[in-house]
């Protein structure tokens, strides 16, 4: 599939040297139009070596960068101005003016490098302000913000020019679970939405999966793996020992469950043993609408609905010996190794009451509260943003396949809660 | 007998080390250190070069009106302070000088030739450098280690047209009008400690001040102000620009070290460059 596709950006037997140390050896990776591509490796192997290349900011020893399939060392000045032009580099400390206002930092790059009349400038870059979520803020110096509220300016700023490519290093380092989540969240929001390449390195394993279309791993001075999340989740190599233990941890950070790669040793370990004959249950939990949530109310509110669903399902299946793992950004897959249907539907209904009444809770700025379903539910007025739970069980054997039985509880899935949320503040 | 095999054994490596010998190691000190100066005063004239063609953009202009208030209106107080002061000390060590000859008519003359061809150019450019061009150092260096400078190049930003030409632009404007400021603020000091504490005419003092000051006097006042100006921002910028490639620090460190060299130097700089303007023009 990749070999028919002319890749975006291409490296070729690139090497660089500091003095005495290689960074890198002769390495060969291919950047895709459209994808979010992920560069991971532990710190000090070289990744953002590898990204300050592609805007030429280090030169490689040997080897050639090619975009479109030409060297960018061999590009006349308007070819090598065009191509620059059109990336956007989002730096691990985010670089931002300290000496200039969150407006002037986002402004600068269309103030000084565009021929943008003041009012457009303004404009556009109050619109990236809004879409950040930094409306509040945009007179406040750095300095005067919180950490994660730079990161969305560094971000605005990366994304105010409208790039065909952007380069993020490191975009969620010292960030909480839920800003690092909300900030992945917000890389594939904007990049569904303005269809850009990104490159991003990260250390955010697995979350990072969710966004990620390629995965470029680089250890040892060579990239040793490319290719999408679930090849690189199955590969076997040396390095995963060294790169991945060391990375990603028994639970996924925001929520408390397993990994996906880890849902499924554990699903081996424990069901292989079990008689061929013997049943186990297993639920599939989809959050609806999430979309709009981001949208409407922000990243952070839906990686804090994220969390608590996953805390939830966690409290209640993992009680009655069963283990859980976040499969996409909005579903949760479930086995309950030693529950038939029966008892699992039980353990559904306890849970469904419990999440009715305390699901949603820690959220500080906005108010959720569940629909009953037999009053008037209409929101004329549009203040409102409503989202669902869906869940669905199945019976599944040892023997099959872990996917199928999944497949057949998302298709009993049934919407087992609807709750509503201001948009701007409290609820009425 | 076997003590000194011992001795021998333990001196062998040592001795096997090549000796350079001193002419070699003369030329290998001062050579290096040549080429090195070479090699710096290269880079700083293509960095002077490359910011000065970037002057010339209608963007810079409110980029150099705020960098001329930084230079000049914020370092006017401190100007203003030492140029009386220092008008003040020449006043009175002139005075006891020309009264034991009988002159102190001339009190005026001396004052005002001394301030304008020399002290002014040459304190008001140290007292600059002191206030703006440290600041502009560790200004530029901190962008420089925390990546700012970095970033404006992604953002096609080039970092000499934003960061060092307005502050050259705005030097050639400052510097000349801050050693005016020194120049009068001086000439003012002087007749406070001759005429009103020493007694001599004012008439006389500021007659001697107008008769005995031309154009070249004034002119080659502004000469030396402008290109102590070019000095002075070169150099600081230079220091803050590449202050991520010292090699006796990093970080932090590495800025202080900086702005220390970028005051040295300039002030060294100023004093040298004096002299070979001084023989241009006199």
């Amino acid at each position: 599939m990749d070999e028919q596709r002319q890749p975006l950006i291409e490296f070729k037997g690139v090497s660089k040297t500091f003095g005495t140390r290689n960074i890198l050896d002769k390495i060969d990776f291919s950047i895709y139009e459209g994808e979010v591509t992920t560069l991971i490796g532990l710190s000090g192997t070289g990744k953002s070596v590898t990204l300050k290349h592609i805007i030429g900011m280090l030169k490689p020893d040997e080897g050639e960068i090619l975009f479109r399939g030409k060297a960018i060392d061999k590009m006349s000045k308007a070819e090598w101005n065009d191509y620059i032009g059109q990336i956007a580099y989002m730096f691990q400390s985010n670089a931002l003016f300290d000496s200039l206002t969150v407006f002037e930092n986002v402004a600068m790059p269309l103030k000084y490098a565009s021929k943008l009349k003041k009012k457009e400038i303004e404009e556009k870059a109050m619109a990236r302000i809004e879409q950040t979520e930094l409306t509040e803020v945009f007179d406040k110096y750095p300095s005067e913000i919180s950490g994660g509220m730079q990161k969305r300016a560094a971000l605005a700023r990366a994304l105010v020019t409208d790039p065909g490519i952007v380069l993020f290093d490191e975009p969620t380092t010292g960030q909480d679970p839920i800003r690092k989540n909300a900030i992945l969240g917000m890389v594939a929001e904007y990049q569904k939405r303005f269809g850009f390449t990104a490159l991003l390195i990260s250390h955010e394993i697995p979350d990072v999966y969710f966004i990620s279309n390629r995965i470029l791993a680089l250890y040892g001075r060579k990239i040793v793996f490319q290719g999408n999340p679930e090849e690189f989740e199955s590969l076997d190599h040396p390095f995963r020992q060294e790169l991945i233990s060391s990375l990603e941890s028994l639970g996924e950070e925001l929520t408390g469950l397993y990994s996906k790669r880890h849902f499924k040793v554990r699903y081996q370990s424990d069901l292989s043993q079990r008689h061929p004959d013997a049943s186990y249950a297993a639920a599939v939990f989809t959050i609806d609408d999430l979309d709009t949530i981001t949208q409407n109310i922000g990243h952070d509110m839906a990686q804090q609905i994220i969390r608590s669903l996953g805390a939830y399902i966690n409290k209640h299946f993992g009680a009655v010996g069963g283990f859980s793992s976040r499969q996409t950004i909005n579903e949760y897959a479930t086995v309950l190794p030693y529950s038939n249907i029966e008892e699992s539907e039980r353990i559904l209904v306890d849970f469904t009451k419990d999440f009715k009444e305390h699901g949603i809770e820690d959220i500080e700025e906005h108010e959720i509260w569940e629909l009953d379903p037999n009053l008037e539910n209409e929101d004329p007025t549009g203040e409102y943003v409503e989202f669902s739970v869906l869940a669905g069980l199945a019976q599944g054997k040892p023997q099959i396949e872990i996917e199928s039985v999944m497949e057949f509880a998302r298709f009993n899935q049934k919407e087992i809660a609807r709750f509503r949320c201001a948009r701007g503040g409290k609820a009425q | 007998m076997a003590d000194n095999s011992t001795v021998e054994a333990a001196t062998e490596p040592a001795a096997a080390k090549p000796s350079k010998g001193f002419i070699k190691s003369f030329f290998d000190f001062f050579g290096g250190r040549t080429l090195r100066l070479n090699n710096d005063l290269g880079a700083m004239a293509i960095f002077f070069f490359r910011s000065f063609i970037m002057i010339f953009r209608i963007k810079q202009i409110p980029e150099i009106i705020a960098q001329i208030y930084f230079i000049g209106a914020k370092s006017a107080q401190i100007v203003l302070l030492v140029g009386f002061f220092t008008g003040m000390v020449l006043g009175l060590q002139l005075y006891f000088v020309l009264v034991k000859f009988g002159s102190v008519g001339v009190l005026g003359t001396a004052i005002a030739l001394t301030l304008i061809r020399e002290m002014g150019p040459v304190l008001a450019a140290i007292m600059i450098t002191a206030r703006a061009g440290s600041a502009m150092t560790a200004e530029i260096g901190i962008q420089r280690i925390s990546e700012q400078i970095d970033a404006l190049s992604t953002m096609r930003i080039d970092p000499l047209g934003y960061l060092v030409s307005p502050r050259i632009a705005a030097a050639v404007i400052s510097f000349p009008i801050l050693t005016t400021f020194f120049d009068l603020i001086g000439i003012i000091g002087a007749w406070f400690s001759g005429c009103l504490l020493l007694g001599v005419n004012s008439g006389t003092y500021f007659y001697r001040v107008v008769a005995s000051t031309g154009i070249d006097d004034i002119m080659g006042g502004y000469y030396k102000s402008i290109v102590f100006g070019l000095l002075v921002v070169t150099i600081c910028c230079f220091q803050g620009f590449f202050t991520h490639m010292r090699t006796d620090s990093f970080g932090a460190k590495s800025v202080s070290l900086s702005t220390t060299s970028a005051v040295v130097i300039s002030c060294v700089m100023i004093l040298v460059s004096d002299y070979v303007v001084t023989s241009f023009i006199v």
